[in-house]
């Protein structure tokens, strides 16, 4: 027996009391075989795919939970980004693609569908242009669509066309949403450098180069890690490094064989797991916990971005060891809505908009769910997600945007999203005017690779 | 298919009784039990073989509930597997 009394306690302790837990079974669909000129034929052609490929997605997912006795949270859905599949259409709209997806996802019972996507990191063809634009319309329309743009990478540079688009797109859907504080808005993602096997949302897709379907499973844990680290209390920081492995390497395998059984009952390939730690906004379930164990007062304060650099490698040092794939996204998320200790530091002003944009240099994912003033401009959202790419373009890293301009709403107010979304104060953004740097266009060159001081 | 089953809560008389006559008319083998006290507390896991079930693993998990609550005390019964993959490398 590999496994003592106090290995199988501690195991039914991370789930029972550590909100351990696998976040996501996320199947990935191809579409690509759902193109047509006519926008109904292809609008059902998704439906049908979807439905008919994901049929047992749910069941299989909640049978699993049972039987291995961890929860599964969430079942999702990813696809071909539309833009692909609904190039071919005579439509100058793709509203009914997204609305043939939220049907699909409602009929098998997921939680999320994303894909409503275009990559257009060097610049955008034609199905891009009509996809980028018909953004705040399905997401205002749909419930489960979630939306992403790629506007960079480290190999094309910076689609600054494309950058002060997305800044307009993004207030036109907290427009479209605005009696649901924006809601549209916390499913709206901007990336440089995307990933094609994330299985979290909203930045999910179903990359190009992937199989006709694969599972992608997203573990989780924070509240598995503090707990862990609270018995190493006093020692070196080694330690801490230490105990985060081992943590990240038992979570990862719980992730491991839940990906690998559900492929095998849903007849599938498995791809891949991220490694992620992915907080909820419960009590216990907090990276900025985990980080203010270490020995910060305040996530946010000096030593936040050393502490976040030594927690997101430790996690995908121990990880790497338990799973053969490992991809998506993979690191520590910040999302402050969905976080209770952001939160907190948030209302505290002891985390700010520049200092989550430091800790993003060392961590996945990006600016996420950082709900800002409702007269934030459309210039200035560009040129937010401008610095943010940068960042990614230049490390050669995935970085992303979802920031969430409130209408009505201004700086100490408070928005409520839901569920895994969580509640937000509004943030502080920096005014200082960007129109004449946004309204430049063009592209950004692609950098050096070399030279790097 | 292996199953771990766990029971933690308040030592009493006759909860491994209890708990093997459960098992026993289920048609589930034990393969292998360990319990101690620690801190006052019941604490045990044992390890059977489904293959012969009478009944599904379901079922069984809602009776050992059933039977916890009974006794006072947390019985919990899944699949082996995220317990070998967690603490064997």
């Amino acid at each position: 027996m590999p496994y003592n009394l106090k290995d199988v306690l501690e195991t039914t302790q991370m789930i029972t009391k550590n909100n351990l837990d696998v976040r996501t079974i996320t199947m990935g669909i191809s579409l690509r075989d759902c193109a047509d000129n006519n926008i109904d034929n292809c609008a059902g052609k998704i439906y049908d795919k979807i439905t008919k490929t994901a049929q047992n997605l749910v069941k299989t997912g909640e049978d699993l939970e049972k039987e291995l006795g961890v929860p599964i949270i969430h079942k999702r859905i990813s696809v071909t980004p539309i833009a692909m599949v609904g190039e071919s259409c005579e439509a100058d709209s793709y509203v009914k693609l997204a609305a043939a997806m939220d049907k699909a996802a409602k009929a098998v019972g997921v939680n999320f569908i994303g894909g409503f996507s275009a990559l257009v990191q060097k610049g955008a063809t034609k199905g891009d242009n009509i996809l980028i634009n018909s953004i705040p319309e399905a997401l205002a329309t749909t419930d489960l669509v979630c939306s992403s743009v790629a506007i960079g990478s480290t190999k094309a540079g910076l689609n600054m066309d494309a950058v002060k688009k997305m800044g307009q797109i993004v207030k036109e859907t907290a427009r479209l949403t605005a009696d649901k504080d924006a809601l549209g808005c916390a499913k709206l993602v901007v990336f440089c450098n995307p990933v094609q096997d994330n299985p979290f949302m909203a930045g999910a897709f179903h990359g190009v180069e992937e199989p006709e379907s694969v599972i992608n499973v997203g573990v989780s844990g924070p509240g598995v890690v503090k707990y862990a680290l609270e018995a190493v209390r006093g020692q070196d920081i080694g330690a801490v490094a230490e105990t985060i492995k081992k943590t990240a390497f038992k979570i990862t395998r719980v992730g491991q064989v839940v990906a690998q059984e559900a492929a095998k009952r849903l007849n599938t390939q498995f791809g891949i797991i991220d490694l992620s730690l992915a907080p909820t906004p419960a009590v216990g379930d907090s990276v900025a916990h985990i980080l203010e164990e270490i020995g910060l007062e305040c996530c946010g304060g000096p030593g936040t971005t050393a502490a976040l650099a030594l927690l997101n490698d430790a996690v995908k040092k121990g990880g790497l060891m338990a799973s053969s794939y490992v991809g998506g996204l993979s690191g520590a998320f910040i999302p402050v809505s969905e976080d209770a200790g952001m939160i907190h530091a948030a209302e505290v002003g002891c985390l700010t908009l520049e200092k989550l944009e430091a800790m993003t240099c060392v961590c996945s994912v990006g600016l996420d769910m950082i709900a800002i003033p409702g007269d934030t401009t459309a210039a200035t959202i560009s040129a937010i997600m401008a610095d943010e790419a940068a960042i990614g373009m230049i490390n050669n890293k995935t970085t992303a945007v979802r920031l969430i301009p409130v209408p009505g709403k201004k700086v100490g107010d408070k928005v409520e999203f839901g569920g895994l979304l969580g509640y937000a104060p509004i943030m502080k953004v920096n005014t200082s005017k960007a129109e004449t740097f946004i309204n430049r266009g063009g592209r950004i060159p692609a950098p050096v690779r070399s030279l790097t001081n | 298919m292996h199953i771990v089953l766990t029971v933690v809560g308040k030592d009493r008389v006759g909860i491994i009784a209890k708990v093997s006559t459960l098992l026993a008319a289920s048609g589930v083998n034990i393969l292998n039990i360990n319990q101690n006290i620690l801190d006052g507390f019941f604490n045990m896991f044992l390890t059977g073989d489904m293959s012969n079930a009478t009944i599904p693993l379901k079922e069984l998990q809602a009776k050992a509930v059933a039977l916890g609550e009974e006794l006072g005390v947390e019985i919990r019964l899944q699949s082996e597997e995220i317990f070998a993959a967690m603490h064997k490398i």
